[in-house]
């Protein structure tokens, strides 16, 4: 396996920012009461990671490294923002749901881990690569629970009903599902994919 | 008696760790010792409802000149500014201060629950008892409140965290995932508190 | 290249260009979605009324009573045929914005939520919950608005949402401001005049929104 399909599969399964990493916990609790919600979100912090990836793997050289912390976050708000400002403009009814959540990704911390750990040490096509398979390993998880809370909690599946209507465990779509949702999910996970 | 409800309402019924899911990353990081949980509690207290003030009085200034698209930006700015301030001044003024909150200082800039509050607050869609209006005191008091129900789903999850490792968790689910089922019962031991006001 | 040294002039150097550039891009973004954002919630705004409202030739401007605000709609001959309030009530999860059309008769034509944070699964429900043509019990469409709808457990004949007693009780709450609102009237003393029942003058342009009803929007959420 070459360099750069080893760092794109890298953030999807070995170092998997959900399962394995445990970084960017709020969104993946919050977002994910059904797979649609999941999905949205997992691709808007996907194009901030390959954004944000990319620039300042261009800039690594142009900033001090006393002050990088504060310019990755500056480069890092500006790509929310304009993502925050395309949903609101294109895609409303997705923006209504995630809400805050969406300035929120500033804080996540696999945005400004990612940043710091590996395009900040590495070329520009790498980096896209890392922001890339990063982006999609978050992306899978939150569809992953997302999926499993919406056939639980209301019995449909991407909005399309599985079980007869009216079934549903409530439960798992609210706060408490999330977080034993999660829970197991991650059980099974170090149990098979991490050794 | 309606300010008291505030309280109410941010530290119980909508418990910003167990119920908005704000503030997840320190709640399952730093919740190993009762301590620790304790000094984490506190520094986010004294920074969330200082971060809301500055946030509120700049958001004002941002509509005055219609910048309303540089909120995110400026506020994460403030608010790393503000963290970096309190940890020089602390260290000046009160060392004792300093020691017990230190640690914890430089890990609130990416705890999303103080930006979090600060938009909610800024943009007046944060979650009021009935009656009362979004202005500079009810939002103060709902970051004070906000932080004090952080602090005690944090010190609770820490004491419940203690206990635990004394348990013999099967193997695949030791760590976090053990944690997180323990947090999902807590969350719903909270969903009790659902319609008290 | 060589890194950059983090002398003082540096570091103040590429925070600056940074800053200014970010500054410049969002403002750039922004000018271009400006518009589009706006116009999206025009047209949300549009057809929500629009699509509570019965058939109707022009809608007049907004008014303003208390927190509701009302559009009264007008047929071709500049009949008085019903009017859209907007209105805004505490719900269980944060405030529950929404639209309801009445009919002349104060008969209550369609609703649609605008905004709401109920929880999800149970007062999310509110959204459909009482506009479901085969179960009289919970319907309120085609009903005569009183001012005092209430739900079946504090005495009235409304079925609430299955477990989301309080979201329903503010649905209705809002439902019934609504009325008062409309026909200048108390909510609980019921007391209605149909001052409505001359159109005023108003000389403004009916807009073309209706054309465009989106009801499909009511279930976006």
């Amino acid at each position: 396996m070459n360099n750069s399909t080893k760092t794109l599969l890298n953030g999807i399964f070995k170092e998997n920012p959900t399962f394995a990493l445990v970084l960017g916990m709020c969104p993946t609790l919050a977002t994910t009461t059904s797979a649609i919600n999941g999905m949205s979100m997992g691709l808007a912090t996907l194009f901030v990671l390959v954004c944000s990836n990319v620039v300042i793997s261009l800039l690594k050289n142009l900033i001090p490294d006393k002050v990088r912390i504060p310019a990755f976050i500056v480069v890092i708000a500006t790509f929310v923002t304009i993502v925050e400002m395309l949903m609101k403009a294109y895609l409303p009814a997705i923006y209504d749901v995630l809400g805050l959540f969406i300035p929120l990704i500033v804080v996540n911390c696999i945005v400004l881990g990612r940043a710091e750990a590996f395009a900040a040490k590495n070329s520009v096509g790498l980096s896209a690569l890392d922001g890339i398979g990063m982006g999609l390993g978050f992306t899978l998880s939150l569809t992953v629970i997302g999926i499993i809370r919406e056939l639980l909690g209301t019995g449909t599946c991407f909005g399309l009903n599985v079980y007869p209507d009216n079934y549903g465990m409530l439960l798992f779509v609210l706060a408490p599902g999330a977080f034993i949702v999660l829970g197991l999910l991650m059980g099974l996970f170090q149990k098979y994919v991490k050794k | 008696m309606l300010y008291f409800l505030i309280f109410i309402s941010a530290i119980f019924v909508n418990n910003i760790v167990l119920s908005q899911f704000l503030g997840i990353c320190p709640f399952l990081g730093v919740s190993k010792k009762i301590d620790t949980a304790l000094g984490m509690g506190a520094a986010v207290t004294f920074v969330l409802v200082l971060a809301t003030i500055v946030t509120y009085l700049l958001q004002m200034l941002l509509d005055a000149f219609g910048l309303g698209f540089l909120q995110t930006i400026l506020f994460i700015l403030v608010i790393a500014t503000l963290v970096q301030m309190i940890e020089i001044i602390l260290k000046k003024i009160s060392p004792s201060l300093y020691q017990a909150l230190g640690v914890f200082l430089p890990l609130i800039t990416t705890n999303c629950c103080i930006l979090g509050v600060a938009i909610l607050v800024a943009n007046g869609t944060n979650k009021l008892p009935e009656g009362l209006d979004h202005n500079l005191l009810t939002g103060t008091l709902f970051a004070l409140a906000t932080a004090l129900g952080f602090a005690i789903a944090l010190v609770l999850f820490a004491g419940l965290r203690e206990q635990l490792r004394r348990n013999d968790v099967p193997k695949a689910m030791e760590g976090t995932p053990i944690a997180l089922i323990t947090a999902g019962i807590l969350a719903m031991a909270f969903m009790g508190f659902s319609g008290v006001i | 290249m060589k890194k950059l040294e983090s002398t003082l002039k540096n570091m103040m150097l590429s925070l600056t260009c940074i800053t200014i550039v970010a500054a410049a891009a969002l403002a750039g973004v922004n000018m271009l979605t400006e518009a589009t954002i706006n116009a999206q919630k025009e047209q949300q705004q549009q057809a929500a009324i629009s699509a509570v409202l019965p058939e109707h030739a022009r809608i007049a401007d907004a008014e303003q009573v208390g927190e509701q605000t009302i559009y009264r709609a007008y047929d071709a001959n500049e009949q008085f045929v019903g009017a859209a309030v907007q209105t805004v009530t505490n719900g269980f999860g944060g405030k529950i914005k929404l639209m309801v059309g009445f009919d002349a008769d104060n008969r209550i034509v369609n609703y649609a939520i605008l905004e709401q944070q109920e929880t999800p699964g149970l007062g999310t429900h509110i959204v459909e919950w009482f506009k479901n043509e085969a179960k009289p019990g919970q319907n309120i469409l085609g009903r005569q608005a009183t001012g005092q709808m209430t739900v079946s457990k504090d005495g009235g004949d409304v079925d609430a949402i299955t477990a989301a007693t309080i979201s329903s009780r503010a649905f209705l709450s809002a439902v019934n401001a609504a009325y008062a609102a409309l026909n200048g009237g108390d909510a609980m003393t019921g007391a209605s005049q149909q001052q409505f029942a001359t159109p005023e003058q108003v000389e403004t342009v009916s807009s073309d929104a209706e054309q465009q009803v989106t009801n499909d929007f009511v279930s976006q959420d």
